[in-house]
């Protein structure tokens, strides 16, 4: 089959794109219903609270195409996996410019009923399943353009199901590659943990060239069911010509937890809507995030906590380091439901600016309809204490590897809540690498 | 063979605002030297500039090492080539574990020629010399796992610098005020530790109020400074006269620096 570039930004590419599908009905009738939500919201302005500090003229989606066929053989060995060779995983899912290209898991976990595969499979193999959740109980098709965007053109993801009960000793891992230039990859993550299940998804987003430019339209959807637990990273490493943009939703049930880690280091630009929704009594969501933008990177997270029943609990940390003339926008929200009585949430967000020309917005909010809550936010913005320097540089460390050290020092306090080794060392090593290349501050 | 600080005729200003106004000190490696003086006298700012605090100008005079002038080196360079500061205040520096930080100075400081990145002390040989250096102290294990001065109290800030002191075995080390802010158990332990350490191989210059450290580290000299400049030398005894009878003394001694030191007042207010 040849490869095949289809247009994302008119009709007549979402019809050639429907063409290249073969999909089931149900699926077909979904795409055709969001790409009409899709059309009527590109005429209808962006809510400001989200995106009045974010410039859109610069992301030209006449740029971008979805590629059909051509799977490129071996595709994932062209991809410097930060994770992949670190640990021991009980599956593998991958996707190349939005075309699946592994899909395996360990057959004593398919014995037990645990799905782990290509959304693509997912649709054939348990349409139950993705009638049932895909995008019915987290992200919604109308929630902005994007989102419907999204929901038209989804070519594949990571689909992972755990049954009741089942516990995951090891982690999975998730690949999201981007390799030609102007490709364009809307993959989806869903995620669903029945009642008492425990798992770990660690993805990772690369690009194969440095240089090709590229576009991720992409969702994420967390459902962790009663008492369950979900250790849920991603780790956002795309090169510096991508944009990204990405509805993200987790929603938690009765007694269930939430851990999910964010690192935000590659793309030119992105915005990410990050949803965390406590909706069972004692549901508890700790959201880490670990954001470093250099260059001319924009990074803007716009995160929401909401809390939907009683004694429920949320903890957001995000750091971000700034350099060069990158720019990075956090606008956070604590929602708390009147019924949301004996909530605790918590937020927070750290920035430390290494450059005169980089900038932070960090805007904490709350919005509190129960009287009987806990709820506090903190916003800090600095450079890098010259006294430090100095302290290091007394000490024979010169002023750059002392600036380094510095920095590493400020990621550490959020790689402490990780628990997951392999994610601290990968992000810690991340870190480093981008920290070493650039004009220094 | 033995190495010389040598202080020459320094001037440093702080902003617009001059603080030394003509300091001229030797410190022989071997040696101990107290730096006495009322507040705002100029001590601390001494200690900056002898270790390239870029907040401290020096405008006139100069600074050597063994014969090499300090003047273009940053205090990195400084450090390497042998000078150490125990700050007055130790910074806090979250998330970089005191074990960490301390392999990355040893390393360069033992090894000044080395690059960042290149390879640092290995970890088994470092490991057991901070164990014994630790234990020489008497400071617990439990410490090289915490951040550096991360919630510290001032005791354990003060021990931290004598401890990288321990480590870095500099030819030279100041110590600002280590002993100030401390009770007496703590003055004892920080003073115990110097004592330890101190040996022909390095020259000390103390920076003090109280007389706690010099009684384990009796200073061969004591300097007495008014208004910026070095008015008196004399031998341990005259620190403990200091310590006495404070700077009543001094002042009617160098009345032409006491009155300065009046309008200095006056400027800083």
């Amino acid at each position: 089959m040849t490869e095949q570039k289809i247009s994302i930004a008119s009709a007549e590419g979402f019809e050639a794109f429907l063409a290249t599908r073969n999909e089931p009905q149900w699926v077909v009738k979904r795409r055709i219903e969001a790409f009409a939500t899709y059309q009527d919201l590109c005429d209808q302005p962006l809510d400001p609270e989200e995106f009045r500090r974010i410039d859109l003229r610069l992301f030209r989606p006449a740029d971008y195409s979805v590629r059909s066929g051509n799977a490129t053989e071996n595709a994932a060995d062209q991809f410097a996996t930060l994770m992949v060779d670190r640990g021991e995983f009980a599956g593998h899912v991958a996707h190349v410019d939005g075309t699946t290209i592994r899909s395996e898991l360990n057959s004593e976990l398919k014995e037990q009923g645990v799905v782990f595969c290509s959304l693509n499979e997912a649709i054939t193999e348990h349409p139950e399943l993705i009638q049932q959740y895909f995008m019915t109980k987290a992200v919604q098709t109308d929630a902005d353009r994007f989102s419907a965007w999204h929901a038209a053109f989804w070519t594949g993801g990571a689909f992972l199901y755990v049954p009741r009960n089942v516990e995951l000793k090891q982690p999975l891992h998730s690949l999201i590659g981007l390799a030609q230039s102007g490709a364009a990859d809307f993959s989806h993550t869903l995620v669903v943990l029945e009642e008492g299940a425990q798992a770990t998804l660690l993805e990772e987003t690369s690009s194969a060239d440095p240089k090709a430019a590229g576009l991720h339209m992409g969702a994420i959807e967390l459902l962790v069911g009663k008492n369950a637990r979900l250790a849920y990273v991603q780790l956002q490493n795309w090169n510096e010509r991508v944009f990204h943009f990405a509805h993200q939703c987790g929603r938690v049930e009765r007694d269930a937890a939430l851990q999910w880690t964010v690192g935000a280091l590659g793309s030119k630009f992105s915005h990410v809507h990050q949803d965390v929704m406590l909706d069972g009594r004692g549901s508890d969501a700790q959201v880490n995030g670990v954001a470093f933008a250099t260059d001319r990177q924009k990074l803007s997270y716009y995160t929401r906590q909401a809390h939907k029943a009683p004694n429920t609990h949320s903890d957001l940390l995000y750091k971000e380091v700034v350099r060069d003339r990158a720019r990075m926008i956090w606008r956070g929200m604590i929602e708390v439901d009147e019924i949301a009585q004996q909530t605790d949430g918590y937020q927070r967000n750290d920035s430390l600016i290494l450059s005169h020309d980089a900038r932070v917005d960090a805007i904490p909010g709350l919005e509190i309809n129960a009287d009987d809550v806990r709820c506090t936010h903190a916003a800090t913005a600095g450079q890098v204490d010259e006294e430090q320097i100095l302290y290091c540089m007394s000490r024979g460390v010169s002023r750059d590897e002392a600036m380094h050290v510095i920095v590493e020092g400020f990621f550490q306090q959020v790689f402490d809540r990780i628990p997951v080794e392999l994610v601290r060392e990968t992000l810690s090593q991340t870190v480093q690498t981008k920290l070493g290349f650039g004009n220094e501050a | 063979m033995n190495s010389v600080l040598k202080i020459e005729d320094l001037h440093v200003k702080v902003g617009e605002t001059p603080i030394l106004t003509g300091v001229n000190l030797e410190v022989k490696q071997g040696e101990i030297h107290a730096l006495m003086g009322p507040n705002g006298s100029g001590k601390s700012t001494l200690a900056y500039a002898l270790m390239g605090h870029p907040k401290y100008e020096i405008t006139q005079g100069k600074i050597e090492i063994g014969g090499v002038d300090l003047a273009e080196l940053d205090a990195c360079e400084r450090a390497r080539l042998g000078l150490f500061l125990a700050f007055q205040y130790p910074v806090t520096i979250p998330g970089v574990k005191v074990a960490d930080f301390l392999r990355l100075a040893i390393s360069n400081i033992r090894n000044p020629e080395r690059k960042e990145g290149e390879n640092l002390m290995p970890m088994r040989e470092f490991r057991t010399e901070l164990r014994e250096t630790m234990d020489q102290l008497n400071m617990d294990s439990e410490f090289a796992r915490r951040y550096l001065n991360d919630g510290f109290s001032g005791g354990e800030k003060k021990r931290m610098e004598i401890l990288q002191l321990a480590l870095l075995k500099p030819k030279f080390a100041i110590l600002d005020e280590t002993d100030s802010g401390l009770d007496s158990d703590a003055v004892r332990v920080v003073s115990e530790g110097l004592a330890k350490l101190s040996g022909p191989e390095m020259g000390v210059l103390i920076i003090t109020h109280h007389e706690r450290l010099l009684e384990y580290n009796e200073p061969q000299f004591t300097h007495v400074m008014l208004a910026g400049k070095i008015v008196e030398t004399g031998d341990a005894s005259l620190a403990r006269e200091l310590h006495e009878n404070g700077y009543t003394e001094v002042r009617k001694r160098h009345p032409e620096e006491a009155a300065l030191e009046d309008k200095q007042e006056v400027v800083a207010k």
